[in-house]
C-alpha cells in the first residue's frame, strides 16, 4: 500500500450544529467576492460619494456660510437624495456580484454537492442571497447609516437627529427594500442559465426595459400613471413615500410597494423550482 | 460505521418522474461491508442513490439508511452520508484543497478542522501534490479522485458511489478501485458502488444488489449468488457458430459470447457435456474446445436480466 494511505484516519471530532451552512456559503462568497479587483474598484468608487456627503456635513456644521446654502444645507431630503446617486453602483455591483452566484453553480453541477449535504434549499438560497445583500448594503445602508451618525458628531449636538429620528427606519426600509428585490431578482435570473453573461444581459434588460417601455407609455398618455410597469420608478416611488416626500409619480404608492413584492415573490418561486438537487430530463 | 447489520433499507419504493416509474415496487436490503449496485444504463441505479440520500422523494414506500427514515431525517443522513455523483461536478473557482475544505465545513465540520482534513483526505487519495492547483485545471482521473475526497472528507459512515471509474485509464481505474477497496475494507466504511462494469464491482464489493428496469432483480452476497445451480462450460466450435448457439438456446441453455470466441453455456441441473456435442453435430458443428467453468458475476448478471 502507498505510503499516503497511512495518512487517511477515522475523524473523532464532532460537527457544528446542522443549519449553519447558509452561513458557510456566505462566508465563502464574500470570500471569494472582497479578493476580487472589480469588488474593491466598484466598492470604492461607491464611497466616494459618501466621502462627499461627509464633507457637506461637516462644512455645514462648521462653516456657518455654507449651511446658509440650500442644496448644501442638511436636511432630510439630503439622504434621499444620496441614496438616489447609488443605485446605478448598486445595480452595477448587483450584476457582479450576483449574475454568476448560482449560474456558476448550475454549470459546474455543483448544485448536486451542496444538496448532498445536510443543506438544504433555503440554506443554499440564503447563503447566496446573504452575499448580494452584504455587498449592497456595503454600499447604501452603512454609508447613510454612518452620514446620520456623522452629522450629530460634527455638529456637538443631537437636534437634527432628534427632529428627523424618521430617518433611521426610512434608511433601513429603503435599503432593504431596494437590497431584497435586486438580490431575489438576479439570484432568479442566474438559477435560469449557465452563463454570468447571459444573466447579467437579462437583468440589464429587465431593469432599462421596462423603465423604457415606463417612458413610452408616459409619452404616449402624457401621464406617469404606468410608472408601475418601471422596475426603477416603483423603487423611486417607495423611496419618496418612505422618506416623507411627495411621489415622483401619479401612480399610488401601494402599487409600487405591490409590483415590488411581486417581482419578489416571483424571484422566490422561480428559485424554488430551480434549485434542485437532481436535474430531471423530459 | 452503524452496528446495524444492514446500512440502507428500500421497502416496496416508488419513484416516478412524470409517467415514467424510475424505481417500481423496489424492495431491497443493503448489508454493512461493500455492496455493489449493478444494472445497465437507465436501470434505476443513480436514482436509487438519490433516494438513499433523500434528494428525491418517493412516491410510495419507506427508505432508511442508517438506521434513520429517509423521509424525516434526511440531514441528520446526509451529515453521515458521502456521495461521489456520476458526472464531473465541482464548486467553480476554487483550488482543490479550498474545494475539499468548503464541502467539510457545509457538512458542519468546523473550519480549522475542515482544513486539516482536507489535506489529509487529499493526499490520501493521491492528490497531495496538486492540492493547491484549481480544480478546473484537472485531468478527468483527477477530477473523479477529487469528488471521492469531497464525499470522504466528513468521514462518513456510508459512502455512495455513483460509477467511480467512469472515463478513467487502466491505470488510473486500478487505482481508484484500490483505493474503493481500502476503505471499504480498512477504514471501517460501509460502502454502494454503483456500476455496470461488473468486473469492478467483483473486485470491491461483498454483496450485491442487480437492477434493471427500475426493479431489483437478484440480490445477495456474491459467493452465495455465485454457487452454481447449474453447470457451466467454455465451448469454442469450428463451424456455424451462429446455427449452435441458436440450437442451445433452442434448448433453454443460457449462452453467452465472450470477447473471444469463447462461448459461456450456462446448463440447468441435469443436462450434460455430451448435449453439447450432440447439438454441435446437428447443426454440423465441431467442439475444439470444452472446459467446464465456475459462474461469474457477469453470468449471474446475464441471469438475472434474462429472467427480468
Amino acid at each position: 500500500m502507498p505510503i499516503h494511505r497511512d495518512r487517511y484516519r477515522r475523524r473523532e471530532g464532532g460537527v457544528d450544529a446542522l443549519g449553519r451552512a447558509w452561513l458557510v456559503i456566505a462566508a465563502n462568497g464574500l470570500r471569494i467576492l472582497v479578493r476580487r479587483r472589480p469588488f474593491l474598484f466598484l466598492m470604492i468608487l461607491a464611497w466616494i460619494p459618501a466621502v462627499v456627503r461627509a464633507v457637506q456635513i461637516y462644512a455645514a456644521a462648521n462653516v456657518p456660510s455654507v449651511s446658509q446654502v440650500e442644496f448644501l444645507s442638511i436636511t432630510p431630503r439630503m439622504f434621499r437624495d444620496f441614496l438616489n446617486q447609488q443605485d446605478p453602483l448598486v445595480f452595477f455591483l448587483t450584476v457582479y456580484a450576483g449574475s454568476g452566484l448560482i449560474a456558476d453553480d448550475i454549470r459546474a453541477r455543483a448544485l448536486q454537492l451542496y444538496l448532498s449535504r445536510p443543506v438544504t434549499r433555503t440554506q443554499y438560497i440564503a447563503g447566496k442571497a446573504v452575499i448580494v445583500m452584504v455587498a449592497l448594503a456595503c454600499v447604501t445602508w452603512l454609508p447613510a447609516m454612518l452620514l446620520l451618525f456623522l452629522v450629530p458628531v460634527f455638529a456637538g449636538n443631537m437636534t437634527f437627529v432628534a427632529a428627523n429620528l424618521f430617518l433611521i427606519p426610512a434608511i433601513s426600509a429603503y435599503s432593504l427594500i431596494h437590497i431584497t428585490l435586486s438580490t431575489f431578482t438576479i439570484l432568479a435570473l442566474s438559477s435560469v442559465s449557465k452563463s454570468r453573461w447571459f444573466v447579467a444581459v437579462m437583468y440589464a434588460g429587465l431593469a432599462f426595459f421596462t423603465h423604457a417601455i415606463f417612458g413610452v407609455i408616459g409619452a404616449a398618455v402624457e401621464g406617469t400613471m404606468f410608472s408601475w410597469v418601471s422596475v426603477f420608478a416603483n423603487v423611486t416611488q417607495v423611496g419618496n413615500v418612505l422618506f416623507r416626500m411627495p411621489p415622483r409619480y401619479d401612480t399610488p404608492p401601494f402599487v409600487s410597494a405591490a409590483v415590488i413584492s411581486a417581482i419578489i415573490a416571483l424571484s422566490i418561486f422561480v428559485l424554488s423550482r430551480r434549485i434542485r438537487p437532481v436535474e430531471v430530463v423530459s | 460505521m452503524p452496528d446495524s447489520a444492514q446500512i440502507a433499507v428500500l421497502d416496496r419504493v416508488g419513484i416516478r418522474y412524470g409517467a415514467q416509474w424510475a424505481l417500481s415496487e423496489v424492495s431491497a436490503a443493503f448489508p454493512a461491508g461493500a455492496v455493489g449496485l449493478l444494472g445497465p444504463n437507465g436501470a434505476g441505479k443513480s436514482t436509487m442513490l438519490k433516494a438513499l440520500l433523500g434528494l428525491l422523494k418517493p412516491d410510495s414506500g419507506r427508505i432508511s439508511v442508517l438506521d434513520l427514515d429517509v423521509a424525516t431525517k434526511p440531514l441528520e443522513i446526509r451529515a453521515r452520508v458521502g456521495y461521489m455523483p456520476e458526472n464531473d461536478a465541482h464548486i467553480p473557482g476554487m483550488s482543490a484543497v479550498t474545494f475539499v475544505a468548503y464541502c467539510a465545513e457545509l457538512s458542519g465540520l468546523p473550519a480549522s478542522d475542515a482544513m486539516q482534513r482536507a489535506h489529509e483526505v487529499l493526499h490520501y487519495v493521491g492528490l497531495g501534490e496538486a492540492r493547491y492547483r484549481n480544480v478546473e485545471t484537472y485531468s478527468t482521473g483527477m477530477k473523479q479522485r477529487i469528488k471521492l475526497a469531497q464525499a470522504l472528507v466528513h468521514d462518513p459512515d456510508l459512502l455512495l458511489l455513483d460509477e467511480p471509474t467512469n472515463g478513467m485509464d487502466p491505470k488510473g481505474r486500478e487505482d481508484m478501485l484500490a483505493l474503493v477497496r481500502d476503505i471499504a475494507h480498512n477504514r471501517n466504511i460501509s460502502l454502494i458502488l454503483s456500476s455496470h462494469v461488473m468486473p469492478d464491482v467483483e473486485s470491491v464489493c461483498d454483496a450485491v444488489v442487480v437492477m434493471n428496469r427500475g426493479r431489483v432483480v437478484m440480490q445477495g452476497p456474491i459467493d452465495a449468488l455465485k454457487k452454481p445451480t447449474g453447470r457451466i462450460f467454455e465451448v469454442r466450435v469450428k463451424g456455424d457458430r451462429d446455427a449452435f448457439v441458436d440450437r442451445l438456446r433452442a434448448l433453454a441453455f443460457e449462452c453467452r459470447e465472450t470477447d473471444s470466441e469463447v462461448l459461456r453455456v450456462l446448463m440447468p441441473p441435469g443436462a450434460g457435456a455430451d448435449q453439447l456435442f450432440s447439438s454441435a453435430v446437428s447443426v454440423g458443428a465441431q467442439v475444439r474446445h470444452l472446459k467446464p467453468s465456475v459462474p461469474t458475476l457477469e453470468d449471474l448478471f446475464a441471469e438475472a436480466l434474462g429472467e427480468a
